[in-house]
């Protein structure tokens, strides 16, 4: 029996379908404001128009690549995932699909309001309240199938459930307090709320909420994609179940504790900020003992490596992985943290995840699904090519990010032979040019990457269609 | 998991319960913010208002409003007041164009920042923010203290055509905001919101609103909010405003 009569996946092959489709968009919206900070030209083009300007377009873009391309892809694999791990169909397919087009339509509404100016002004929680209120109802959906399907597995076959469905959980119940709580507001009118909270604690809940997005729908949940698709793709079980214990539990406790480092030396108090950057620095061991976990599951196996660019997507996102979870600690220490807040070199950090654990992790997982769901092969050259221009430009973003970032810091920091600033803030910015158009050329070659992708997975998607009405 | 205890783990015995799982997880995530969140509500430290001056009298940090006054009979330095509508009006246009993504406000408490930007913020500058607006990024500098330090026709000049002043700049151009008048009911309903949150609004200042910003554009309203930012305390040597 095939896979398409034993579960539900049409739903599935949707979700795979927009995630891809959601990557080119985010990831050309991101092409477009690194420019702006290249060529400010490009934020009016000569007009006197709002709608293009960094400003309108930059939430529009963490929107695109957050929620639509890692939400489609979480989706995906969620309802992949669960009904495999659990030899079961899903509890309900029209709940799901409610899950597609409720979170579809958020997308469509982000992408009309936010280019408009309506926004709560709280990143990565930008959207207006009556768009939270339909995500709140998309997210539950989405929480309460994956749990009834895993419930109502045949407890003989699974006893266990499998490990990726605790992360994916583990998400999706994080993620509904972090939205509920970060969103109250009272409304003035359909798109203009202000936030219940203020100043100091709207400032906590807001970074609680942030480093969360992070945590857990960008770690958590992806993880639960790492777990269940490394091993099959590397056809080995994984390195070790103990170590999957400890990761999913010291994550779970741990991770909620980060987001205080993003207010040290701020108004917040002391103890906030320093328990927060002491419990980040910690967090190094979980993290790299889930990447190991990963990459180890490969003991033995690791010639495939040599053919199988899908297998390379998922090893390189787990060092790219490793490599983020090292370098968000140190830059929580506090030392570090009074250099680096504030400047680009955050922006490299959340995008060595970005582009290297989120999109590379996803990008493999969706390759693996396309080809077990429609039976067929994905072209390989296309594979491969999606595989360096992805990677060379993720390096070329964060290098020119790390560098800048830097040196920004030193910038604004230094002082000259009379004790007084060295540079004024202006110096600064232009000295930053050279770097952002680096980064712009880095985002280019992903969205190229990008493109590429889709392009071979709807070719493979219709290749496969007519090989069927063939058959029939 | 091979197990060689009679007794069955409590892990294993999750991995076979979803909803008993479901609860651990749900307990296990709540408990960091439930220690970080909530002294900053129940602490009234978290929020000082108040410091002891030189000569050992306590001083309020929050503007003292007496009976029967309005917005516009605070001065500079009289201490933390809501916005005037007007500055209503500006912050509204502060969020609509995201300037948070590229400027923050909330100075740190190191040299280079005193030297650059002023004295660095306290909590309670911030305590009529709905939502707060300390940024997280500096493409362009930080704000807390940009009010009173260039013109009127400074900041007009420079958000129409910011490269005209600072060759260097990758400011957008607002222009636009020119053209655009300023909603007299519409910011009387977004103050009535604000009072709501907690902002000490009175009703004659929800009342005044319309007449506040009868006439004005939004250039007026953003150059009237950037020019409130930062000069309601009066900072004096030796008062520790921050432990």
């Amino acid at each position: 029996m095939n896979l398409a009569e034993k579960y539900d996946l049409g739903v599935v092959k949707w979700f795979t379908i927009m995630s891809s489709i959601y990557l080119v968009v985010g990831t050309l919206l991101g092409v477009y404001i690194a420019s702006e900070l290249a060529f400010p030209y490009l934020n009016d083009l000569g007009t006197d128009l709002p709608y293009f300007q960094f400003g309108r377009l930059r939430p529009l873009h963490t929107n695109a690549v957050v929620f639509a391309f890692g939400g489609s892809a979480l989706m995906a694999a969620a309802f992949y995932i669960v009904q495999r791990t659990n030899q079961v169909r899903l509890w309900s397919n029209k709940m799901a699909w409610f899950t597609f087009w409720s979170w579809n339509t958020v997308i469509v509404l982000a992408v009309v309001t936010l280019p408009l100016g309506l926004t709560q002004s709280k990143e990565y929680a930008e959207l207006e309240w009556p768009i939270d209120i339909l995500i709140t109802l998309s997210w539950a959906s989405y929480l309460y199938n994956f749990i009834m399907t895993i419930h109502i597995r045949d407890r003989n076959k699974v006893p266990h459930v499998y490990v990726a469905n605790w992360f994916f959980m583990g998400m999706m119940v994080m993620v509904t307090y972090l939205h509920v709580v970060n969103n109250l507001s009272i409304p003035v009118d359909w798109f203009k709320s202000y936030s219940i909270f203020s100043g100091v604690q709207d400032a906590m809940i807001q970074w609680w909420w942030g480093h969360n997005a992070v945590g857990f729908f960008l770690t958590a949940g992806f993880l639960g994609i790492m777990y269940y698709f490394v091993p099959k793709q590397a056809e080995r079980p994984i390195y070790s179940y103990r170590l999957s214990v400890i990761h999913f539990w010291a994550l779970m406790f741990g991770y909620v504790w980060l987001g205080a480092h993003h207010l040290q030396y701020t108004a917040l108090p002391d103890w906030a900020g320093s328990l927060g950057a002491t419990i980040s620095l910690a967090m190094i061991i979980p993290s790299w003992g889930g990447a190991l976990n990963g990459i180890l599951t490969l003991s033995g196996a690791w010639d495939r490596l040599r053919e199988d660019y899908i297998l390379r997507f998922l090893i390189m996102s787990l060092a790219f992985y490793a490599m983020s979870t090292f370098e968000g600690p140190v830059m929580a220490a506090k030392n570090v943290n009074a250099l680096s807040h504030y400047t680009d070199w955050t922006v490299g950090h959340v995008h060595s995840g970005a582009l290297g654990w989120n999109i590379m992790v996803a990008a493999g997982a969706l390759y693996h699904m396309i080809e077990r769901m429609y039976n067929v092969k994905l072209n390989q050259k296309l594979l491969a090519t999606h595989f360096w221009i992805h990677t060379i430009g993720t390096v070329t973003y964060i290098v020119a990010m790390w560098v800048s970032g830097i040196m920004q810091g030193l910038m604004w920091r230094a002082y000259d032979e009379y004790g007084t600033l060295a540079y004024t803030f202006a110096e600064s910015v232009s000295a930053m040019h050279p770097y952002y158009v680096m980064r712009a050329s880095g985002g280019v070659l992903i969205f190229i990457g990008a493109i590429i992708m889709l392009v071979n997975i709807v070719s493979t998607i219709r290749k496969s269609s007519s090989v069927q009405s063939a058959h029939a | 998991m091979s197990n060689h205890n009679k007794k069955e783990s409590l892990q294993s015995k999750l991995e076979k319960n979803i909803f008993a799982m479901y609860l651990f997880m749900a307990l296990a995530v709540s408990l960091a913010g439930i220690v970080q969140i909530v002294p900053l509500f129940t602490n009234p430290e978290a929020v000082k208002d108040e410091v002891t001056l030189a000569d050992g009298t306590t001083q309020s940090l929050l503007w003292q409003r007496a009976e029967g006054q309005s917005l516009d009979d605070w001065k500079p330095g009289d201490g933390v007041r809501p916005n005037t509508p007007l500055e209503v009006a500006g912050r509204d246009i502060y969020q609509r164009e995201g300037c948070f993504l590229c400027h923050s406000q909330m100075i740190r408490p190191f040299r280079d920042e005193n030297e650059r930007y002023g004295h660095f913020s306290l909590a309670v500058e911030s305590k009529y923010d709905h939502p707060f607006q300390w940024g997280s990024k500096r493409t362009g500098p930080d704000l807390a203290r940009l009010g009173g330090k260039y013109s009127d026709e400074w900041h007009i000049l420079h958000l129409r055509h910011p490269q005209a002043l600072v060759p260097e700049s990758v400011m957008p151009k607002y222009k636009f905001l020119d053209k655009a008048m300023v909603d007299g009911d519409e910011i009387a309903s977004h103050m009535k919101g604000l009072s709501k949150v907690g902002v000490p609004y009175t009703e004659a200042d929800i009342a005044s609103a319309a007449k506040a910003v009868a006439g004005k554009t939004e250039m007026d309203a953003m150059v009237a909010y950037l020019q409130s930012l930062g000069n309601m305390i009066k900072f004096e040597d030796g008062v520790t405003y921050r432990e």
